[in-house]
């Protein structure tokens, strides 16, 4: 059956605008690319406008001993080594001029006395480093960039939603998707398409992530024949609201503690003191009065353990609350208001204070906030190159967190913002120098892809009597917060695949009711496909890493092992999506930089 | 806890369409988005609704609650009687889609025609300087979220299609007020303002500035600076003048 759509041509597609699509685009576009942003929601609206807390560099706008080695190292331990040496070392070298570019462009960032950029305290970070607006920094980046985008003219698809990456001889040749207002199909003919689709945190139940968050880009470059390495480590947020029930999830920003609030049980101690590994005990301030003086005197103190990598918090907040000394609605408590006077909180965390006023009726002012673990995002992604994004698809590029490799076992809070910006603008380039390189022979389009792409798109309309695929997605849901969540154990690991292996069968069968024109159920059904096939590649990374590191805790091997810490997990797929993992050892740091982390 | 909350919903298209009512079990605490979820999981799997962050955050979920325009993430139940029926209805002001979700197009068209920042050149050790008093004025703007409440509500726009032409609203007056104000901005925004933007129109009913779920005071901030200084342009152009050469002049208010 023929299949009416309509075609767009460019050199390069951007599949997301959240920070990492939106700076691809502007660099392909000044590389000179005929560039196309595709994303599924209106522009402005991506995740990266929820993050709050600021963009990681070292500056040294408020501590002039920050350097791009301290931030290189800071990011490789609180990955627990397992990050790309040299994304690592890039992110941590570029994000200085990627946030001053931001200021060209209209950004308007929080000063210091003498006016530069103000840097806050965050988790893992050595220094104050975080360039940042209150706590909306997020929002501030990402209309930065969109207002950037538009005055510069770049041909933005919004409300679309593509489907699959289309190839001729193994090489990108386009992309196919659908209108979400009408439901008709299009064709984008391109040598090159960069994923910044974001992460995967819809699979679970309680996440701080958005509906967009289905692991599209992860789908896609797997289905397209790409990699993806480091699925096993997802980051459970330490600090999400508990209640009420509606807003269990929703992000609740480092900002707090880096700003100077404490996390307390029901006992009221800080018992973050009780949960200092060894790895980082050199660091951390073991005593209240230390902790407390760190926030002004960096050079004698050491920094509080609330400041620990966010994997450490999260483990140690969810002990609290399974040893029974939790706050009354299953979280821990999360005070700042004994700590700094009301007028430092409204003006340093406007939102959170907004949050919590309007949907908890808590004042955190007076009273302290409940807190607890939330799915926030997911290391793992795309296995690409270091330098220009590329995966193992020629014209298949991928950056921000749809890209893996970057943060290791374990994000640092602040190096997602920065991420973004630097790997969002080399894999922008990098897909325009190569479109220029193969402009006289571009791949075509086959009849035949676009047809199989059309025919699957409207698969679920063709079944009558199936389940609807909110059920499914509940459940999907359920299956990976239960068994492949914050604390992991093979049998449970081994459930989750033959519970997701049930649900992918139901979800052959699931009915879409109505009609094409903007239903968000038909929608959903596209999407589910996707979370079903990353959920799985987390499960089997999940299960395949016996030892515990960053966002990957075994309880049945609860310790680091040396042997583990030397590789990567590579998942591939075969074209009926039987998913393969295989071991690969890690990039070798060469020893120049190797040094930094023999000195102290 | 839990109970049986009475839900009037405008279903529909282009071509036209009615309220549908329905009866959705809420539990405590929630909102009226998590309404409008569970009726779409269980009852409607095609009912067209627009969200992201459920936080307040994106500005997406825009649409009225019983005639008011509202944000569905943070309106909370418990603002309503239980037995209280809610009304949810597309946003009145802009052609609708489908059910809740409408054709916001208007916004971006207008953002288009505003031309970008132009700031001039970084301090020579290549940074760039500006006080914590200087940027707060323009933060207040920027926390805009784009959910178009004010464009909704605006009167001039609301029931007077012919006007959008001429009339770019109240979230475009938020921009040109912010780059009017920011200390590195090197383009002259008072006759784009007045020309382009159509600020005359509006005749400062505050509706805009009372919907904002960011709570900017966008008349009083954005708009009556914006006027009073487009008034001093067009009425004094020696003003004018000396405030093209005088740097520090051009950013002081009337």
């Amino acid at each position: 059956m023929a299949h009416e759509f309509e075609t767009h041509s460019y050199d390069v597609v951007v599949v997301g605008a959240g920070g990492a699509g939106l700076r691809a685009a502007i660099a392909a576009h000044d590389a000179g690319a005929r560039t196309a942003i595709v994303c599924k929601s209106l522009l402005g609206k991506a995740h990266t406008v929820m993050a709050e807390g600021g963009i990681a560099a070292a500056m040294g706008n408020v501590w002039s001993d920050d350097n791009w080695q301290v931030h290189f190292r800071d990011t490789m331990r609180g990955g627990k080594m397992l990050n790309n040496w040299r994304m690592a070392q890039l992110h941590a070298q570029e994000a200085p001029q990627r946030v001053m570019e931001l200021e060209e462009w209209g950004a308007l960032f929080d000063r210091t006395k003498d006016g530069l950029i103000s840097q806050r305290d965050f988790g893992g970070h050595r220094f104050a480093r975080l360039a940042h607006v209150g706590d909306r920094t997020g929002l501030e980046m990402i209309r930065t960039l969109q207002q950037h985008a538009v005055a510069l003219g770049i041909d933005v698809f919004m409300e679309c939603t593509i489907t699959e990456i289309l190839r001729s001889d193994g090489r990108v040749s386009g992309a196919f998707g659908y209108w979400r207002e009408s439901g008709r199909f299009l064709v984008f003919q391109t040598p090159t398409v960069v994923l910044a689709t974001g992460g995967i945190g819809k699979s679970y139940q309680v996440t701080s992530n958005s509906w967009e968050y289905t692991g599209d880009g992860h789908a896609l470059a797997l289905r397209a024949g790409a990699s993806l390495i480091n699925m096993e480590f997802v980051q459970f947020h330490p600090t999400g609201m508990v209640w009420p029930p509606s807003v269990k999830g929703i992000l609740v920003t480092e900002s707090v503690r880096g700003d100077g609030g404490v996390l307390r049980n029901s006992e009221g101690r800080r018992f973050m003191f009780d949960y200092i590994p060894e790895y980082f005990i050199k660091e951390t301030a073991d005593t209240e009065e230390e902790a407390d003086a760190w926030y002004d005197d960096k050079a004698t103190n050491r920094r509080p353990p609330e400041l620990l990598p966010r994997d450490e918090v999260a483990r140690a907040i969810n002990s609290e609350i399974k040893a029974g000394r939790g706050s009354p609605h299953g979280g821990v408590f999360l005070d700042i208001a004994s700590r700094r006077s009301a007028e430092f909180v409204q003006r340093r965390l406007p939102s959170m204070y907004h949050q919590f006023k309007e949907l908890a009726d808590v004042d955190i002012t007076a009273e302290a906030m409940e807190v607890g673990p939330t799915c926030h995002y997911v290391m793992g992604g795309v296995e690409v190159d270091a330098d220009t994004g590329a995966s193992v698809v020629p014209g298949l590029y991928a950056a921000g967190e749809v890209a893996g490799g970057m943060h290791g076992s374990n994000r640092l809070g602040g190096n997602s913002l920065s991420d973004l910006l630097v790997f969002g603008r080399r894999a922008g380039l990098n897909a325009a120098y190569h479109a220029g390189r193969i402009s006289g022979a571009r791949p075509s389009v086959s009849d035949q892809d676009v047809t199989t792409a059309a025919e699957a798109a409207l698969e679920p309309f063709s079944d009558e009597g199936g389940e609807n695929p909110y059920t499914i997605q509940k459940d999907l849901q359920a299956t990976m917060q239960k068994l492949v969540g914050i604390i992991r154990k093979r049998d449970e690991l081994a459930e989750s695949l033959k519970e997701l292996g049930e649900l992918r069968e139901r979800a052959r069968h699931l009915t879409v009711e109505g009609h094409r024109q903007y239903n968000p159920g038909w929608h959903l059904a596209l999407d589910l496909a996707n979370m079903l096939l990353v959920s799985e590649c987390i499960a089997r990374a999940a299960l395949e890493r016996e030892e515990s590191r960053g966002g990957h805790t075994r309880d049945d091997f609860p310790a680091a092992s040396d042997e583990w810490g030397s590789k990567n997990l590579v998942l591939t797929s075969s074209p009926d999506y039987e998913i393969s993992v295989r071991e690969q050892p890690l990039p070798v740091m060469p020893g120049e930089l190797q040094q930094l982390f023999e000195e102290k | 806890m839990g109970y049986d909350l009475a839900l009037r919903v405008w279903r529909g298209d282009r071509s036209g369409g009615d309220h549908g009512d329905y009866v959705v079990e809420v539990e405590e605490g929630e909102v009226v988005l998590d309404a409008i979820h569970r009726l779409q999981a269980t009852q409607c799997g095609d009912l067209a609704v627009r969200w992201n962050c459920k936080a307040g955050k994106c500005g997406s979920c825009s649409a009225e609650v019983n005639g008011r325009p509202r944000l569905l993430c943070m309106t909370r139940l418990s603002d309503f009687e239980e037995d209280e029926t809610i009304t949810v209805t597309p946003l009145r002001g802009f052609p609708v889609v489908r059910d809740l979700v409408t054709d916001v197009s208007f916004n971006y068209e207008k953002a288009r025609e505003l031309p970008a920042f132009s700031p001039g050149p970084p301090d020579a050790d290549g940074k760039r300087r500006m006080m914590q008093s200087d940027v707060e004025r323009g933060q207040e703007f920027r926390k805009c979220i784009e959910c178009f409440l004010c464009q909704d509500v605006c009167h001039v726009i609301r029931d007077h299609d012919d006007n959008k032409p001429a009339f770019a609203g109240p979230r475009m007056f938020l921009r040109y007020a912010e780059l009017d104000m920011h200390p590195w901005d090197t383009n002259d925004r008072r006759k784009l303002a007045q020309d382009a933007a159509g600020i005359g129109l509006c005749n400062i009913t505050k509706c805009c500035t009372e919907v904002c779920p960011e709570g900017i005071k966008i008349t009083d901030n954005a708009i009556i600076p914006m006027k009073e200084r487009v008034a001093d342009r067009k009425y004094d152009p020696l003003v004018w003048l000396g405030s093209k050469i005088s740097r520090r002049d051009r950013r002081e208010e009337p």
